[in-house]
Order: structure tokens, then sequence, then C-alpha cells
């Protein structure tokens, strides 16, 4: 075993990551995606100005997750009791005995990655659109991003408030926060900006011997 | 759409094993295939992760085993002046089909009952594939993985429901609802199915397109 600092990498190869088929790397236009001949996973798909629509979009998120995060967000009226709650607080449901647990998980799903997530896109991000070189530790950043992509959970959740009222309206009368219509618009965001990112092209401007 | 250049004109895909190479799989960087550390976001290379079938069937079971208490103990608890109440997820759907509300019982359904079992079913499927040759060709195995990797947290619904439930209706002796020991089952049911999902190594399904002389990492 050699490290890696006595082999270079092999930049004129591109990998599929599903099937392991190599091609010789073709940048594709702008607009186009580069598709896997073998098993059809898009390699890469480049888009000009990508880099700042996500930055924008990532700023947008950031401000209304921490305010859909803690504004009141359901309320619920039955003769004269009501009551009224916000995101992280349905998280804090949980907080008898060995359920402690799940409010930790819950938290973090939907309130503490997405948030996280965002943030690394930006601190990653942000230099690269502005032609600076790469933040400190980016490669760890971006890394880390796309290891808690499948755990951040905001469009899960807001399936499940759909479900939960359609299933307590009958019960009780609900009404909605403004930290609802917040995360309406959150997720449609989180979703946009997860479709936007090309991840060849982030890995590629954050290599040495970066292709344009 | 533009189509990557083959590295072999036509007759044949190679794959970066068979030319000595090993890519990244969290960065796709190709390195020589001595190399043991991705010089580019440091994750360690592996060609094929010869433990990777292993440590499915380890969550895969932890995931069967925590799905089962899920299903026996009470999800959801509803205390009002008179009665309390205990559902279990299919008494819960149970209770919403007498209610007439159809659409969401079939939702709570799909996501708890239907989709966790087909996700069994299909890991253990595309594990054992990898052993033994199966009839079901390498596309459609790799678009059931694809479907398994995409579907599988979306039984995360569930939990979110009861939490949303148990945190709004709070209203003193009037109703009250509480999450059951079910929900931490259930939970835990899907994140260890999740990570089984993620360990399995998907080039594995491709491997044996080029016959069994290349070796499978699972001996």
């Amino acid at each position: 075993m050699t490290s890696s600092h006595t082999s270079r990498p092999r930049a004129d190869l591109i990998v599929c990551p599903r099937c392991d088929a190599a091609f010789a790397l073709e940048l594709p236009d702008d607009g186009q995606r580069a598709k896997c001949q073998r098993c059809g996973t898009v390699l890469i798909s480049p888009r000009r100005k990508a880099g700042a629509q996500i930055i924008a979009l990532s700023l947008s998120i950031t401000v209304l997750i921490i305010a859909a995060g803690v504004f009141p967000f359901l309320s619920v009226h039955v003769v004269g009791a009501s009551n009224s709650v916000s995101v992280l607080e349905t998280a804090l449901a949980f907080s008898e005995g060995p359920l402690v647990f799940l409010t930790l998980a819950m938290a973090s799903l939907i309130f503490f990655i997405p948030l996280l997530r965002v943030l690394l896109s930006i601190y990653v991000l942000v230099p690269i659109v502005a032609d600076k070189p790469p933040a400190r530790h980016a490669r760890w950043a971006f890394r880390l991003s796309e290891a808690l992509r499948p755990w951040s959970m905001a469009e899960i959740f807001a399936i499940g408030c759909a479900v939960a009222l359609i299933k307590i309206s009958a019960l009780v009368e609900v009404s909605f926060g403004p930290a609802f219509w917040m995360f309406a618009v959150l997720v449609v965001l989180v979703v946009a900006q997860d479709s936007v990112i090309c991840r060849w092209s982030v890995w590629n401007a954050l290599s040495n011997d970066r292709k344009s | 759409m533009v189509g990557m250049e083959r590295i072999e004109q036509r007759q044949k895909i190679l794959t970066a094993r068979q030319m000595g190479l090993v890519a990244c799989s969290r960065c796709q960087q190709v390195w020589e295939k001595d190399v043991s550390i991705c010089g580019r976001c440091g994750h360690k290379l592996v060609s094929r992760d010869p433990q990777s079938l292993q440590r499915v069937w380890a969550y895969w079971l932890i995931g069967l085993m925590c799905y089962i208490p899920a299903n026996i103990y009470p999800m959801l608890q509803t205390r009002t002046l008179f009665y309390t109440q205990q559902d279990t997820i299919v008494g819960g759907a149970i209770e919403l089909i007498e209610y007439e509300s159809y659409a969401v019982a079939l939702v709570i359904l799909f996501a708890s009952v239907v989709i966790p079992i087909s996700k069994f079913l299909a890991i253990a499927f595309l594990a054992i594939s990898v052993q033994r040759p199966p009839s079901v060709s390498h596309h459609q195995r790799q678009m059931l993985y694809e479907v398994v990797e995409y579907i599988g947290r979306w039984s995360m619904i569930d939990i979110f429901v009861v939490a949303i439930l148990s945190s709004l209706v709070q209203l003193k002796v009037l109703v009250s609802i509480y999450p059951g020991p079910a929900s931490l089952f259930f939970a835990l049911s899907v994140i260890f199915t999740m990570i089984s999902a993620q360990a399995f190594d998907s080039r594995l399904i491709w491997d044996e397109a080029h016959g069994k002389d290349e070796g499978k990492a699972n001996d």
C-alpha cells in the first residue's frame, strides 16, 4: 500500500459510483447530463450559475429553517382549551423515559441536519463561486454534507403533518401558525436545492488539478 | 444527452476494477488500485467492500428484530376523561378505516407496513442475488436498489405523525395523546434498515456480469 501522496489520480477518467464502469471523461455542455452507459446513473449535470443559485437557496433555507423551527406551527382548540406547538416542540413529544432517544433523533432529522447541510454547502460553495481557493477543510465539509443527505427528512415531516392534520381534524379544531407556511416553502426549497447541485462539479472544483 | 465515450470501443464496458483502478465511493476520484486513502476527500478506498454483505445482514437483522415489537406494542395512547385507548400501528389504521378516512389509513398502512416489509424482502433479495446468480437482470436489480434507498426514509412518516399528534393534542383532562413504546422500536427499525441499505455495495450487482473469474468479494 502506498500513500496517496506518491500516486496521482486518474483525472482523465470517470467511474460510475453505482456499477464501477469506467469511461473517458468528457464534459457535457451546459444544461446537458452525462449518464453511465451501463446502468444509466447520472454522472455529471453541470449548469452555469448553479453555484450562485444554490447559495441563494441555501441562504433562504437557513432563515426559514430557524424561523419555522421556533415559531408556533400548529395549534388546536376544543371548547375553551387550546395548545400550540413549534416544529422543535413536536420533537419534545418523546420526553418520557427511553423515548428521549427519539427526541434527539427527531430534532436532528427535521431541524439540525437540514440546517447543518445548508450551512456546509454555503461554506463550501461561496469561495468556489467567487473564484477564490476553496475554504479550509472544504472537502471535509462537503463530504460530511453528502454523508448526511439521506438523514435530512424535512420533506418527510411535511407529509407527516398532512397525515396528522387529517387524522385529528375530526376530533379537534386545528389552525395554522406562521411557521406552518414557512415550513411549506422550506420543503420546496430543500428539494430544489438538492436537485440543482451537481456533485461531480463541486468535487472537481475542490480538487487540486481541476478540469474546467 | 451526452453519453460518456467508452474506454474500449463498443464491444464491452470495462470496470475500474478490471483496469486496476479504484474509484472513491464518496467523491468519485479515480486512483490506482494500491492507493488506500482518497487524496481528495480522505475517504477509505475499497474496490469492493468485502465486509459489505456481512454488514448488510447484521443491520437487516437488527432492523427486523425491532420491527416485531414495533407492531406488538401500542404506538399511540389516547387519554380522555372517561377512557384510555391504546392503538398499535395496524390497529390505528383499522380504526381510521372504521371512521371512513380511507386515504389516511392507506398512507399509514403503506408507510408503516407495506414499505418496511417490502424493504426487508428487497434487501434480502439483493444480498442473496449477489451470492447466487438470479434470473432478474442487472438493470432491474439496480432499479430495485435505488427504489429501496429512496423510499426507505419515507417510513419515518409514522413517527412524525405520532410526534405531531402527541405534542399537539395535550388538552389537560379533555383529551391527551401520548406516544407508545412501539414508536421507539419502529424508529430504530427504520434507521437500521436505512443503514443496511447504505452498507450494500451496488457494484456487487454488476460484478458477475463479467463472469466468475473476476472473483466475488464475499467468499
